[in-house]
């Protein structure tokens, strides 16, 4: 009960977070309320016991990328332009987007429910094989790194494409470096 | 901010902590949460701050680039390899169970080398794009 209660003032504080963030024209402030949002947003995964989401939450979300965003930060000038439309029709569309998506909740399972389907398909074998078959405690790193090995090695190559492009764009070229040497 | 005394003292106190917090992560995560991924952004969000704090020049020089740009295709390479051991040993590509004479024993070895190579992967990308982004900030103070 009181957890519910943390999540729900929680969730609401990240709401406020986030009107602040559309109503702040300082993007020095964006940043710093961002960063804001990735801690209760970590405190609210933390409440729901997805530690190793909240742990990554804290150090990406709060950490690196608010670090990220002050570097552009830098380069781009900390003042929003004044928007040269008018904010009726984005405001539309995020508004109907928004309902129809909580409408869709309405066709989830309960949280948490253990008749859910994604509970009573292959969890279930996880959860008293995996210990077994793989020897390791921790289920979480059992059904990442064995069973799911391909899609964590998916995920893996992801991450590595995303550097090479990040290198490919960013990379500096010395005064005079020709364009087309490599 | 490399003048900030307070920065610089709590900085000295707590990134060491913070990197073996990632290592506990990394090699724990059989046990406790956590696994490759978290510990790669600790790391890398350690070496960060220190950059921060100490001035890009000083964590250029505990971690040189050179290292980083190879550490972003050095793990997704010890990945694949746990993957083709699989085989050589006999079994299919990323089968764990043939890595040792025990089956849940070569799960644990090619998890433990699995989640590896996901946080030398991760770290790398995450301080390769740290270094770019903040070496382009300066390319941009020096002037054309």
């Amino acid at each position: 009960m009181i957890e519910t209660g943390a999540i729900a003032a929680l969730l609401a504080m990240m709401a406020a977070v986030a009107v602040a963030v559309v109503r702040q024209r300082n993007l020095f402030a964006v940043v710093v309320l961002t960063t804001a949002y990735s801690f209760l947003m970590a405190t609210a995964l933390a409440a729901l016991d997805a530690a190793d989401v909240a742990m990554t939450e804290a150090a990406v979300g709060a950490g690196i990328s608010t670090v990220l965003l002050l570097g552009a930060l830098h380069l781009v000038g900390s003042l929003e332009m004044k928007p040269s439309a008018g904010s009726a029709v984005p405001l539309a569309i995020v508004v109907v987007t928004g309902l129809l998506v909580a409408y869709g909740t309405y066709g989830l399972p309960a949280f948490s429910d253990p008749d859910a389907p994604m509970h009573r398909h292959v969890a279930p074998r996880y959860l008293q094989e995996g210990p077994k078959e793989t020897g390791v405690p921790n289920v979480v790193t059992a059904v990442l790194a064995s069973y799911r090995g391909f899609d964590t090695l998916g995920e893996t190559t992801v991450v590595f494409t995303a550097g090479i492009g990040v290198i490919a764009l960013l990379r500096r070229r010395r005064p005079g470096e020709q364009e087309d040497k490599p | 901010m490399r003048m900030d005394i307070i920065l610089r003292v709590v900085g000295k106190i707590l990134i060491p902590y913070a990197v073996v917090f990632a290592l506990y992560v990394q090699f724990h995560g059989d046990f406790g949460p956590g696994g490759g991924f978290q510990a790669g952004v600790v790391i890398a969000a350690a070496v960060i701050f220190y950059g921060i704090i100490f001035g890009l020049a000083a964590a250029r020089r505990a971690v040189p680039e050179s290292l980083v740009e190879s550490m972003v295709a050095l793990g997704v390479l010890v990945f694949a390899g746990v993957g083709v051991a699989g085989i050589v040993l006999g079994g299919n590509y990323l089968d764990y169970f043939v890595l040792a004479h025990d089956s849940v024993h070569g799960q644990h070895r090619g998890i433990l080398w699995v989640e590896a190579g996901v946080g030398i992967t991760v770290s790398g990308v995450m301080l390769k794009v740290f270094y770019l982004f903040t070496g382009r900030a300066r390319d941009l103070e020096d002037g054309p």
